[in-house]
């Protein structure tokens, strides 16, 4: 059985929590096989997480050097793809830096690879067998993967149950092997998001809306509802990327992270991205005309209909409740 | 600036449900609508964009069968100058790799300053840009927001990262990045902007011009394959409230409420 390594990212010391979701990802493949953690960076703060996670692996690569001090995925590739040896299984969570450095590691380590799985079946050699996921969520498939030469595997944060481990683990220094290392995209700074007007993290109550407002002007009846609920309205990606509200209401990985306690989805079909922002399990309301939308798979309480007819009706039935109450 | 945009029909989600043949190992394609992936759309838009600013010109390329010439003209209607379309019976059963093959044998035919993807598919793989910037030793970035040209040796980018926040990098040119939405408005294309491209000859390379042996790049060269489509089962599944739209809303109001959702 061949080796399974698992790239684990960290930021000011603190490893990524996804570390003990690759544990679980590994055991699905093969209990039995040795499992390494691999991290690269520099200084004090790759020294931390490394010494963090001789709780949860056997064995910790440390890939310590001043250019590795950003997580530049060129440069990273290129430091795997000299230390990794050839044949091994390499675990990436499939996040904006596992989309970068993935599907060029395993050209470089002429292994076979796989985006965002949601499940290991398990092995049948050569083949390994996965699920992923397509049109957005709509519908799985099973993939079967020849894995003679090894294989990259981009493992969806959030799908494996984080695994339960305890051990007492070595961390060995492979600085010395990766050698000298350059590439042709500089990393220059980070721009921290925009915070906006309303700060739809720290609401209760969010009313999310996504590709089935339709128009823009459709923005103003969740904005009602929002209004006679005392809520606030967020968003899909869509309705981002059309300009139809700024990025700082959008919800999901590439957005904020809300932790509402209600947070009704109108015309959102739920992809993993939306939904990983999602935190706190808030009750969940799916409004959506489409049955099939992924959305009601994982929401409390769903509701098959027109947002634009439904909502209207919600918001005149919330207002005249609140007149009620007020007699 | 010599562009290539790497662009593949898919079926629309926002005109179809996509529903499982009786068999379960295929969707049903017979009825489907298709168009270009809405990510490769963005792609188009930016590197006309690009175009028009420093000069130069757009091919758009798509791995495919006849049928997906139509994408190839939109793109035109759009304002790419070139379309081509690589297609070999031999190609059918490609994996992420086979595809990311075919186009680096293509980019080697001729020479692009900058190639262009689509950030992912309907598969959602994103898996061909960063595999054929590999094979190619280009440099790659994923998740691009935003493109400046510096000069005619590099770029200034954006590549989105976590929690909104973005990344700015300068890369040096020629190189590979996978474009996701939201990077520009893709403009409007007409039934007439397309009329005016019916006509334009569209090249086709099968793997002979391109001196691929099929054997390397499809099904049996593949090692990754779909078994089977099904339709997941995630957690138990919303309660379906039911009734006139009066009475579901109101059962929803007093569901919310219970949650302390309302003031």
């Amino acid at each position: 059985m061949a080796r399974i390594f698992a790239y684990i990212s960290h930021k000011n010391g603190v490893a990524d929590d996804v570390a003990l979701e690759l544990i679980a990802a590994a055991r699905k493949i093969d209990p039995g096989a040795p499992l390494t953690a691999i991290l690269t960076g520099s200084g004090t703060e790759i020294d931390t997480a490394c010494e963090s996670l001789r709780h949860s692996f056997t064995e910790i690569w440390k890939i310590s050097s001043g250019a590795l001090a950003y997580p530049n995925a060129e440069l990273v590739r290129k430091a795997l793809a000299r230390i990794l040896p050839r044949g091994s299984f390499v675990l990436v969570p499939h996040d904006h830096f596992g989309v970068d450095l993935s599907p060029g590691l395993s050209i470089k380590l002429n292994a076979a690879f796989v985006s965002d799985v949601v499940e290991i079946e398990g092995i049948a050699p050569p083949f390994l067998k996965l699920v992923r996921q397509e049109f957005g969520g709509q519908l799985s498939t099973h993939v079967k993967c020849d894995v003679s030469s090894g294989v990259v595997l981009n493992i969806r944060p959030g799908a494996f149950k984080a695994a339960d481990v305890a051990v007492n683990g070595v961390v060995i220094d492979k600085s010395s092997e990766i050698g000298e290392l350059s590439c042709g995209r500089r990393y220059l700074e980070t721009v921290a998001a925009e915070s906006g007007d309303v700060d739809i993290t720290r609401q209760p109550v969010l009313i999310a809306i996504g590709r089935g407002i339709q128009e823009p002007d459709n923005v103003s009846i969740a904005q009602e509802l929002a209004d006679a609920m005392g809520a606030a309205v967020c968003c899909s990606r869509p309705v981002v990327d059309a300009k139809w509200m700024p990025k700082s209401r959008q919800v999901g990985t590439s957005g904020k992270t809300v932790k509402p306690k209600v947070y009704i989805a109108c015309g959102i079909s739920g992809s993993f991205q939306h939904l990983a922002g999602i935190k706190g399990n808030p009750f969940l309301v799916a409004i959506n005309k489409n049955p099939k939308a992924p959305i009601f798979q994982v929401a409390d309480v769903g509701i098959v209909d027109d947002l634009l007819e439904f909502l209207p009706e919600l918001t005149s039935k919330v207002r005249e409740l609140a007149g009620a109450g007020r007699k | 600036m010599e562009i290539l945009v790497c662009a593949k029909r898919v079926p629309d989600t926002s005109e179809n449900e996509i529903e499982l043949n009786s068999a379960g190992t295929e969707i049903e394609r017979d009825d489907l609508v298709y168009s270009i992936n809405e990510f490769d759309n963005y792609a188009v838009e930016e590197a006309i964009q690009i175009v028009s600013r420093v000069g130069g010109a757009v091919t758009v390329v798509t791995v495919g069968i006849d049928d997906d010439e139509e994408i190839l003209r939109r793109e035109m209607a759009m304002g790419a100058n070139h379309g081509v379309l690589i297609s070999d019976d031999g190609f059918t059963g490609c994996d992420g790799k086979g595809i990311a093959t075919i186009l680096k044998a293509f980019v080697e035919k001729a020479h692009y300053d900058l190639i262009l993807t689509g950030a992912q598919a309907e598969a959602g793989e994103a898996q061909v840009g960063g595999m054929l910037a590999a094979m190619l030793d280009y440099p790659f970035a994923s998740l691009v927001t935003a493109v400046e040209v510096l000069d005619t040796k590099k770029l200034k980018i954006t590549r989105e990262i976590e929690g909104g926040n973005k990344e700015i990098s300068e890369i040096d040119l020629p190189c590979v990045l996978s474009i996701q939405t939201g990077i520009n408005e893709p403009r409007y294309v007409g039934m007439r902007g397309i009329l005016q491209v019916q006509s334009v000859p569209i090249p086709t390379f099968d793997a002979a011009q391109l001196n691929l042996d099929p054997a390397t790049v499809g099904e049996t060269a593949a090692k990754v394959k779909r078994v089977d489509y099904f339709v997941p089962a995630l957690g138990k599944g919303a309660e379906i409230l039911k009734g006139t739209r009066e009475e579901v809303a109101e059962q929803l109001i007093e569901l919310v409420s219970a949650k302390g959702g309302l003031k």
